[in-house]
């Protein structure tokens, strides 16, 4: 049965050819455009601040007859406020930098990325709906607090367990980064796992392999660089770390011998200092360059994680 | 009907990035005529219409040389961007509701242009919903959300979209694509009654309904003009090029 | 001949031990996720039995008395409020209109790219960098000094990138074809994105700008060497004891001040200061958790 025919209307009013917008709402959308487009270029505009300022008041001990770069970065001799013999050697703090991020990494990693297994490849989803809250609100404890924690739960622990004559060494602050870096390390590396094409899993069952198999032999290899980035910034994140670390890895400055010596990381250096270093001294200056050494640090490690997973991306 | 030119294309060029999908096509379109483009499929012939409203300048890659004129004036060179696409209307191949309501759906168009009286907006909402066959259907409903009518409600709502602004040329994109048989057939004679008030540009993939619905058709392959002339010409038995004959009677498509 | 079927399905010795294995797989990776949740629980709990003692509404109400070793954390928690605040009406609107320029108006060239590039790596500087820079930017340069204006700008500039990713990523959302049936109609971007693609945005950016609250509240290195200090006098319960170019007290200095730098507190007071800077940021985020699930629940489309 055909379509009744539709209704012809009495004439069509051509008022909408006629409309014009009124002039305020034309001036005003021209405004508001151009102010998008400042916002949009202030993120360069404040990336290149943080860089240009740190460097700023860094950069005039540089060209001080009093400094040398080499000392700077190789001397372990940091004697800043010496009277007679002013010495500005960061290189302890650059081995407890790295060695409390090492230990974070040689716990976190298998456990995070464990656990993102877990996630991607076991649980149901009311199970992994509520572990991936309890994560989302593990990464959002706020580093003073995890800072506190280790002065003062994990330092007592480790004391008892461990017979160290001091609770805040590299175990401690190692320990505390390790669970805070977990979070970033699960969620980016489920996300590596997620990609990872269903047809991949289907082809493992299909041929016989049992769980285990399929992840070792064919999942991980093929999600291993969102993994590898996952890392990357769990490092990224470790190395940047100031107060959880100041306050739980002890205030020694030397290369440690153990695990269980306190140190200094550059995070925690600047921090510990720079209230105490008159604005424009060398000390200052010298505060700054450590800022600047890290921020080259941090910027290197996550371009790094940057460029392998745009890497994926692209396949 | 006179032969007064509404659209002019010169020697049209469309390149995405390096490749060259339209290769320098001529033509004209008349004023009140229901012309109609058929073609297989990637031969171009969204990118052509985008190319009229310039909805081809959002794709970054696209460079495009030659000239189409409107009414006269090349539509790159126009001063109003916007006023020009109201001037076409575009019904794309699929239905789109936006998550507004079903009045604010329609009245979306002249509220952009800058109408504001209510019951200037009531009127229209309520001749364009009359006009794509879909007032009966939702009149007593305008306020839900447009994303919850069905795909071929929808693809009416687009078409009450497109007349809501008072287009003189509108563009059909494979509009029946995503509809079934009986409501193409309501749409078809709508857009019969339509072309008393405008030009009406119907790309389609269905040769048969370019046949029932159009004067003229073009056939459009790989970016390049193979034939256009008048509907007993080229659905006949002798077009002028042997690839139409194929194509219209299906040997390949 | 079933007799025959059933024998094809029968277990053997080797299926029998690949379900071993798959379920001993299971098992440990359950653990190791468990490994890092019961740690956590047992240390939240002890937190909370050692701040028992100070732990109450008078607590965060009452001043602190006799240099900090005894009575409440009512400046730093207000401190922490006006920081809050002050930062995210800088940073949330900078970060969500320059969400929309990347995600609605910019063309996919070198440019954009280069500030796709710097909003990462604003991400990834390390917090005492941010500090460094509010010293030298916001506290000499500026010459804002040392004031809740230096440390929420410094804040500002901490939380933009973050925001401004994860308004990209609600817009984003709205699918392509909306915007295209708009601008079909000769709607300009900007009435584009008002009609349709800001509205059903807007729940994920806030649910976006709800978590930096925690986070600006949290951090400590950035506030330390720009604004917030050890100490300062407030009345009890003042709800605008801090003028802008005033110097304040805040809830994370407050923590670190007490643990580190003064001696003899009594012992449940820095426990009960963490329990309670712990319970906001927990609290401030899972509402922002839960108004995600909620939100999720109401798609439009």
């Amino acid at each position: 049965m055909p379509a009744p025919a539709p209704q012809k209307p009495a004439g069509l009013s051509f008022a909408v050819r006629e409309a014009t917008r009124p002039l305020w709402a034309v001036f005003g959308e021209r405004t508001l455009t151009v102010l998008i487009y400042l916002c949009g270029i202030s993120a360069i505009i404040f990336v290149l601040s943080i860089f240009i300022f740190v460097f700023k008041e860094a950069a005039p001990i540089l060209l001080s007859s009093k400094f040398k770069l080499s000392q700077f970065l190789f001397s372990t001799e940091w004697y800043p406020t010496s009277e007679v013999n002013v010495r500005y050697g960061v290189l302890a703090m650059i081995v407890g930098t790295f060695t409390v991020t090492g230990v974070a990494m040689v716990i976190a990693v298998p456990f995070g990325i464990g656990a993102a297994i877990y996630i991607s490849e076991f649980c149901g989803p009311k199970v992994k709906e509520t572990l991936k809250i309890v994560i989302e609100l593990l990464a959002a404890i706020p580093s003073v607090v995890w800072g506190f924690i280790g002065l003062t739960v994990m330092s007592r622990l480790i004391v008892q367990y461990t017979g160290a004559p001091v609770g805040v060494n590299i175990l401690n602050g190692g320990i505390i980064l390790a669970l805070m870096s977990v979070p970033i390390i699960v969620s980016i590396g489920e996300d590596a796992l997620k990609a990872v094409p269903d047809s991949y899993r289907e082809a493992g069952i299909a041929l016989g392999a049992t769980k285990w198999q399929l992840i070792w032999r064919v999942l991980l290899p093929a999600a291993k660089n969102g993994l590898l980035a996952a890392v990357l910034l769990g490092v990224g994140r470790g190395v940047g770390e100031t107060m959880a670390v100041l306050m739980a890895t002890g205030h020694a400055v030397h290369i440690p011998n153990s695990i269980l010596d306190s140190v200094r990381t550059l995070t925690a250096n600047i921090a510990a200092e720079l209230g105490e270093a008159p604005a424009g001294s060398d000390h200052y200056r010298v505060l700054f360059l450590t800022g600047v050494l890290l921020f080259t640090l941090t910027f290197l490690v996550n371009l790094a994680a940057d460029v392998v997973i745009r890497g994926i991306k692209k396949k | 009907m006179t032969a007064d030119k509404h659209i002019e294309v010169q020697d049209l060029r469309l390149a995405y990035g390096t490749k060259e999908v339209i290769h320098g096509i001529t033509f004209d379109i008349y004023r009140n005529e229901i012309f109609g483009v058929i073609g297989p499929a990637q031969s171009a012939k969204t990118s052509l219409l985008r190319c009229l409203n310039r909805t081809i300048d959002f794709s970054a890659e696209a460079t495009v040389s030659g000239t189409i004129n409107v009414d006269g004036e090349d539509v790159r060179k126009v001063k109003d961007l916007y006023g020009l696409r109201r001037k076409i209307g575009m019904v794309a191949p699929l239905p789109v509701g936006l998550p507004i309501s079903i009045y604010d759906n329609v009245a979306f168009a002249p509220r952009c242009a800058g109408m504001t009286k209510k019951s200037e907006l009531d009127s229209i909402v309520e001749q364009c919903l009359h006009q794509s066959a879909l007032w009966d259907e939702v009149k007593d409903r305008l306020d839900s959300l447009g994303t919850k009518l069905s795909g071929g409600q929808q693809q009416r709502l687009t078409i009450a979209r497109a007349l809501s602004h008072q287009p003189e040329i509108l563009c059909l994109d494979e509009f029946s694509i995503a509809i079934d048989p009986v409501t193409t057939m309501r749409i078809e004679d709508v857009l019969k009654e339509l072309r008393k008030d405008m030009t009406i540009v119907l790309v389609t993939n269905l040769t048969q309904q370019a046949r029932r619905l159009a004067d003229r058709t073009m056939f459009l392959w790989n970016g390049e003009i193979i034939e256009l002339d008048k509907n007993d010409v080229i659905f006949g038995e002798k077009p002028k090029d042997k690839r139409t004959y194929d194509y219209v009677m299906g040997i390949f498509g | 001949m079933s007799a025959d079927a059933n024998k094809m399905f029968t277990e053997t010795p080797l299926v029998r031990r690949k379900y071993r294995q798959e379920a001993i797989a299971k098992w440990v990776f359950c653990a190791m996720s468990a490994a890092m949740i019961v740690p956590l629980l047992l240390i939240l709990s002890y937190l909370i039995q050692r701040a028992w003692p100070s732990l109450s509404l008078s607590f965060i109400i009452d001043i602190p008395v006799r240099g900090m070793k005894e009575g409440g954390i009512w400046p730093a928690f207000i401190g922490t409020v006006y920081l809050v605040f002050i930062s995210l009406a800088v940073s949330a609107p900078i970060g969500i209109l320059a969400a929309i320029y990347l995600n609605e108006y910019a063309k996919d060239n070198w440019f954009n790219r280069i500030i796709n590039l710097a909003v990462i790596n604003l991400a990834g500087v390390p917090s005492i960098v941010h500090a460094l820079f509010g010293l030298g930017a916001f506290v000499y340069a500026a010459r804002f000094g040392y004031s809740i204006l230096s440390a929420s700008l410094t804040l500002a500039i901490m939380t933009l990138p973050v925001i401004i990713a994860s308004t990209r990523e609600s817009l984003a959302s709205v699918p392509r074809s909306f915007r295209e049936a708009c601008w079909n109609v000769g709607a300009t971007r900007w009435q584009t994105i008002k009609a349709v693609v800001l509205p059903n945005s807007i729940s994920g950016i806030l649910t976006g700008v709800i978590l930096q609250v925690s986070r600006a509240a949290g951090e400590t290195a950035p506030i330390m060497f720009t604004g917030a200090v050890f100490f300062k006098a407030v009345q009890k319960g003042d709800l605008f004891p801090y003028h802008l170019n005033d110097q304040c007290m805040a809830l994370s200095m407050h923590l670190y001040t007490i643990s580190t730098q003064v001696p003899g507190v009594k012992e449940s007071i820095p426990f009960a200061t963490a329990v309670v800077l712990l319970g906001l940021v927990l609290a401030v985020n899972a509402a922002a958790i839960a108004l995600r699930v909620w939100l999720r629940n109401r798609k439009k489309w």
